[in-house]
């Protein structure tokens, strides 16, 4: 059954509205907090310490984000070209050059002016290119830059002298803080913003696990990357656990009434790499022809793994925040990034895996031929692989993209004829 | 034997033939197959580890008893034919040339291979090696960041100790600070060297041309050191009794090219266009450290330490304003200009390029830039653009 707006549904679309007020406010917020004195901090989405800034009160902009809303309203493309005229090299990462371009722009974006940085967080899991990013801005600008370091998952477990320094580090980045905004740092305080992350991360979670049902109430990739923005840009706040609330709730009422996100759920797959922002839309029209539903994703686990236990922890606050920064997706060797996407195939029933490569991120993308290697050949787990870019549009090709996705399901299509299944 | 073996063993260190010398480093990067690492093993029966540019603790693999490459990439001595499948177009020739290497069995003389926390593209090469090669030792070292913190040097320490036990169980023994304390003497020797040859460079680059000076500091990346400090001994006193008269050239510092190397030829083209080199960050591991490294105490943390606060400006390691030290750089060695010098598709060299550029027209210190990858075989068009660099400042 597809997803119908008829009355007889309480809470289809709260997801959606709800976001709408709490990022509507978000953006609004920014938009005056130069003038209103209040500090104001960049920093990135995976594995970001946002807890331990809304201690002091600072009002956070996350620069990836506003690149993909950007990518989103179209006009990713516009500042990308304005950074590439600055000197930016057409190779490097779009996101980057979307937020050069809006430096450029005077900080006017589609959703209001960005305010300008007191305080540049570097907090670098698993992406060298944000070192590189806020270097930029730093030089541009004249913020302070935090580097927090934050050693790359090289084993199978966060090593004791990792988690160790980078305690440290947030010892020091507290006082940073506490400097430019002029608050003491209050330690009672971070528990409580670090306990709501932990409620906003079990209900995430809830969420997450329901699409081992069959069908999927939501698409874990297509839809997952929309549900996930609070987690991403309001974590540590009351608001963003009521949100993962309302859309847990919208979640069950779709199981109870059997709604997916395509009317018939012909292949359940599992989608590895970041979205075509720019035109997010036509690509997912190129699965949902096919009846796709994707189970599971590993783009929704760059602001955090959650479906397997980890939560932020009141008692041990800055620990849990340096394990929690240190387990993020992007911040895992290849070794654990096959293993995640292999149990995410058994556990949520996958039938095949697609891979969406893009230009600006070699962090994900260096490995996943490999990992195609693997899934099609040692695991026989069909594996799709196409490219494209997350923020530049030049880089869509979608004739040749529908070209890739139609034989690849056709194909799988006629194998479960010959196999009868 | 190889060319260079044969060099060595003729013992004609103490009347060295520079063209001779030059030619053995030649030979050595000429040749994929690393059959002088081979010899090598041969001879001693250690262990040999590769190593990816930037930086490796050298000195803890040579305690260890092994012999440590430098492996950048394969210049343009083979054909990719298996790499391109698993690397997309749009990553550098480096990581796609290395993997190569490996997939056509030419990394078999080796033992293991170290990767640090340079670029995205490095860091997931290792992954990649690790699934690919499972007879090979490889680590992945995460080299500390934040220097500014006051854990850093812990941290670096223990991570210099994580590589060091991986090592001790290649070994099959543990290895004693002093045989460490030992191998920081023998690279710091290694490294004064270098800094002399870079400083008569600095004061006469007539004598040391670039494109020699770079065969010189390739071949430290691949030779057991204690034969590479020969060698540079040998061509220091050959470069200070050159007979070459100074040229009227634009004196630069060269930027960019601290990873995947550019070939000998472009660099030879620069210099014939009117260019002359001042400082560079060519293998820029091999000359981190800008002072000698303490080899009493604790030598692996001395090693952190040093690693940590030695005064270099590079793109793979934060200290603050890299904007700065290159103006510092610069001004330090009373250069006229910069030419950066990137390879297609390198993110750190590509970034940093935009701030760098921005301070210099600030400074109004000219510059150009430029673009390589390790196996092109036309310069013409560089060297058009090196002349008109070249005119432009000599008639600004």
């Amino acid at each position: 059954m597809a997803l119908a707006q008829s009355q007889q549904f309480k809470h289809q679309g709260a997801g959606r509205d709800l976001q709408k007020d709490l990022l509507g406010k978000y953006y609004t917020d920014l938009s005056t907090a130069n003038e209103r004195g209040q500090p104001v901090a960049y920093l990135f989405v995976p594995g970001n310490v946002v807890e331990l800034l809304r201690v002091f009160d600072f009002a956070v902009v996350y620069p990836e984000i506003n690149a993909l809303q950007c990518g989103i309203k179209k006009v990713a493309g516009p500042n990308i070209l304005k950074a590439e005229d600055f000197g930016y090299s057409s190779d490097v990462c779009g996101y980057v050059k979307n937020d050069i371009g809006l430096f450029l722009s005077d900080r006017q974006s589609p959703f209001g002016k960005l305010p300008k940085p007191d305080l540049l967080v570097c907090n670098y899991s698993g992406c060298n290119t944000f070192i590189k990013w806020f270097e930029a801005l730093a030089e541009f600008t004249g913020a302070e830059m935090f580097l927090l370091d934050i050693p790359y998952l090289r084993e199978d477990e966060v090593r004791a002298e990792d988690r160790d320094y980078i305690v440290r580090q947030l010892e020091e980045l507290a006082a940073v803080c506490s400097r430019i905004s002029g608050k003491p740092f209050d330690r009672e305080k971070l528990r409580r913003v670090v306990e709501l992350s932990a409620q906003a991360e079990d209900s995430w979670s809830q969420i997450l696990h329901m699409a081992r049902l069959r069908p999927a109430p939501f698409d874990a990739y297509f839809e997952a990357v929309f549900f996930m923005a609070p987690m991403n840009v309001l974590r540590g706040t009351e608001d963003c656990v009521r949100y993962n609330e309302a859309v847990l709730r919208e979640m069950l009422e779709r199981v109870e009434h059997r709604i997916g996100p395509v009317p018939e759920e012909k292949v359940r797959v599992v989608f590895e790499g970041p979205p075509p922002w720019p035109h997010f839309r036509a690509f997912w029209e190129l699965f949902k022809k096919w009846g796709v539903a994707s189970v599971a994703s590993t783009y929704a686990k760059v602001g955090g793994i959650f479906e397997y236990g980890f939560r932020h922890d009141p008692h041990h606050p800055l620990e849990s925040i340096a394990d929690y920064a240190m387990s993020c997706y992007t911040n895992l060797h290849w070794g654990l990034r096959r293993d995640l996407i292999q149990r995410y195939v058994k556990d949520f029933g996958a039938d095949a895996l697609v891979i969406h490569s893009v230009k600006s991120c070699r962090s994900f993308s260096v490995g996943q031929a490999d990992l195609r290697e693997v899934f099609s050949h040692e695991l026989g787990v069909p594996t799709l692989m196409v490219e494209s870019d997350l923020a530049d549009p030049r880089y869509f090709q979608e004739a040749q993209l529908r070209n890739r996705v139609d034989a690849f399901f056709e194909s799988l299509e006629h194998q479960r004829l010959t196999k009868g299944a | 034997m190889s060319e260079f073996g044969a060099w060595l063993t003729s013992g004609r260190f103490e009347d060295p033939s520079l063209p001779e010398l030059l030619e053995s480093a030649k030979s050595l990067l000429a040749d994929p197959s690393f059959s002088h690492v081979s010899e090598w093993k041969g001879a001693h029966g250690g262990r040999a580890i590769g190593c990816f540019p930037v930086f490796a603790p050298f000195e803890l693999i040579h305690a260890a008893g092994m012999l440590p490459v430098s492996v950048y990439g394969a210049g343009s001595t083979i054909e990719i034919d298996h790499a391109d499948s698993r690397m997309q177009s749009f990553v550098c020739s480096i990581s796609r040339s290395t993997l190569e290497l490996g997939l056509t069995g030419r990394l078999a003389p080796f033992d293991g291979f170290v990767f640090t926390s340079i670029c995205d593209v490095a860091r997931n090469l290792s992954g990649v090696f690790q699934r690919n090669f499972p007879n090979l030792m490889v680590e992945y070292l995460h080299m500390p960041q934040n220097t500014a913190s006051g854990a850093v040097v812990d941290y670096g320490e223990a991570e210099f100790r994580r590589l060091l036990a991986r090592l001790e169980t290649l070994a099959g023994r543990k290895v004693s600070p002093s045989e460490i304390a030992r191998s920081i003497a023998l690279y710091n020797a290694g490294r004064r060297l270098m800094r002399d040859l870079y400083a008569l460079r600095r004061e006469a680059p007539w004598l040391v041309p670039t494109h020699e000076l770079y065969l010189l500091n390739r071949a430290g990346g691949v030779l057991p050191k204690e034969m590479h400090i020969a060698m540079l001994r040998a061509a220091l006193k050959s470069f200070k009794r050159r007979e070459a008269k100074p040229r009227d050239s634009v004196k630069v510092v060269l930027e960019g090219s601290f990873c995947e190397q550019p070939p000998v030829e472009l660099l030879k083209t620069l210099e014939e266009a009117g260019l002359a080199f001042l400082d560079d960050d060519f293998f820029l591991g091999h000359r981190w450290f800008q002072e000698d490294v303490p080899v009493d105490g604790n030598p692996v943390r001395a090693l952190a330490e040093s690693y940590l606060r030695t005064k270099v400006t590079s793109a793979v390691r934060w200290s603050g304003s890299k904007v700065d030290g290159l103006i510092r750089k610069v001004k330090e060695s009373k250069a006229d200009g910069v030419v950066f010098c990137a390879a297609k598709f390198c993110e750190p060299a590509l970034y940093d390029y935009v701030p760098y550029k921005e301070a210099l027209e600030k400074a109004k210190i000219p510059y150009l830039a430029i673009e390589f990858e390790e196996k092109m075989t036309a310069f013409e068009n560089v060297r058009t653009q090196a002349e008109t660099f070249v005119e432009s400042v000599l008639f600004a």
